[in-house]
């Protein structure tokens, strides 16, 4: 239960606070997970340090060579940025279909990764632009790629008693790269995936170079099917490599029996499905058709 | 209980509220604003929509002390029933409600995607309130009645 609630005007404040609460604060930014986790008992903190009044957190830019969006930026705010929509569409794609325009109006990408679901369309679209997060601690920052964050469902490698993450970063989709984003769920708005695949494809000659594939829920973390991505470099691509490549993904992904999102059978073979139409969305993007 | 100052729909107000209360339980417990309605309480259904800003938001999972400073508006700031808000006149006229619950929230989502966008399509309608159920009108008449509070509120501007 929360005894106070307090905004901090600077990252440096507002570590200090959680250091001077000695684990009993947290951070809390947009707060639609965290205030019902605390509403159903789940939140262990009894201080909470709202950073979204701390100035120039949440600019989203483009400089050395990195697309840097701070921690502060809302779902609606990415969806809508021209920036992220040319040179990281998927991310783009994947922001605006998070919840209803409410929820993105206050959830935060960075959020999105700290809460560490599986399910989470945001961070599952950062893993195909291998986004980096910077952690701010009483010692410093550090940069730390998104696969490190995750320790299990619902579980983030960042402690948000003890430190935050202020930004990501990742490199812009440029000439000759393209992304795609697919989405099942049983309807359009207000409601978790059955299903999400990401991709990121990178193309010269008419040859794959580089290829990222990440699928959500189907582990206890986002799932990167490296099997496919090893498979799709160095071809040509095809709608029949696509398939073999969503063939290759759905062969690893371990999606889970479940009453709300189907069967294990249904979502594996879904999962083959989505990757190679996030393929093809993805070349579409590399031949500059989107 | 700590001390919030906010300005709920254009005047300044001050009250001491428990620290993880929502804006929603504020704005109808201890202020009396019950227009604002709770249906799920999860920020699933969008009955319970005010604007912090101007920017729509789901009141029942914002902690009250985000409004800090900031202007809320809910459904008493636009109009009574006396004189209705070209928005809630359009959702009258056009049979946008039935049992009523999930109106005021499909009011202020109109209100805030009507401020960004004057003029949408059924398409950007059906996006701009896709954060609000309804389970009486199977949506049409309130997708139509956003469209005309649009067309009326466009002929306002040009006078």
């Amino acid at each position: 239960m929360w005894e106070e609630y307090i905004f901090a005007d600077t990252v440096e404040t507002a570590l200090e606070l959680l250091a001077r609460h000695e684990g009993r604060a947290q951070i809390i930014a947009g707060g639609t997970d965290l205030f019902l986790q605390n509403q159903r008992g789940q939140c262990a903190a009894t201080v909470v340090v709202d950073i979204t009044r701390i100035p120039g957190l949440g600019s989203i830019v483009e400089e050395d060579g990195y697309i840097r969006i701070g921690a502060l930026a809302t779902h609606a705010q990415i969806a809508a940025s021209p920036l992220i929509r040319e040179k990281a569409a998927v991310l783009a794609m994947a922001c605006s279909r998070v919840g209803g325009p409410q929820t993105r109006n206050a959830g935060t990408l960075v959020g999105n990764v700290v809460n560490a679901q599986p399910a989470a369309d945001g961070a599952t679209a950062l893993f195909a632009l291998d986004a980096e997060l910077q952690v701010a601690t009483a010692d410093g920052t550090r940069w730390e790629p998104i696969g490190r964050l995750y320790r299990g469902v619902g579980k983030s490698a960042v402690d948000p008693r003890r430190e935050m993450v202020t930004a990501v970063r990742f490199r812009p989709l440029s000439t000759g790269w393209g992304s795609g984003y697919q989405r099942l769920a049983r309807r359009k708005a207000l409601t978790l995936p059955i299903l999400v695949a990401a991709a990121s494809l990178g193309l010269e000659e008419a040859e794959i170079r580089a290829a990222r594939i990440a699928v959500g829920p189907v582990a206890p973390t986002p799932f990167r099917a490296s099997d496919a991505e090893e498979f799709l470099v160095g071809k040509a691509p095809s709608d029949d490599v696509f398939a073999q490549a969503g063939q290759l993904a759905a062969a690893k992904a371990q999606p889970r029996e479940s009453v709300l999102r189907g069967s294990t059978e249904y979502r594996r073979a879904m999962v083959a499905v989505l990757v190679r139409r996030a393929l093809a969305q993805a070349l579409d993007g590399c031949q500059g058709r989107r | 209980m700590q001390t919030l100052s906010m300005h709920v729909n254009g005047s300044p107000i001050t009250l001491e509220v428990e620290p993880d209360a929502s804006l929603a339980d504020v704005l109808r417990e201890q202020l009396g604003l019950t227009g604002t309605k709770i249906a799920c309480g999860e920020g699933e259904c969008g009955a319970c929509t005010v604007l912090l800003d101007g920017v729509a938001v789901t009141s029942c999972i914002t902690p009250a002390m985000k409004a800090a400073g900031r202007h809320v508006q809910t459904i008493e700031g636009l109009g009574d029933q006396r004189e209705m808000d070209v928005i809630q006149q359009s959702f009258a006229d056009a049979f946008a409600s039935q049992c009523g619950y999930c109106t005021p929230g499909f009011i202020m989502a109109t209100k805030a995607l009507l401020a960004e966008n004057p003029h949408p399509t059924r398409e950007e309608i059906m996006q701009g309130v896709s954060g609000n159920l309804c389970r009486c009108t199977g949506y049409y008449q309130i997708v139509d009645a956003i469209a005309l509070a649009a067309k009326r509120l466009s002929k306002e501007e040009r006078g």
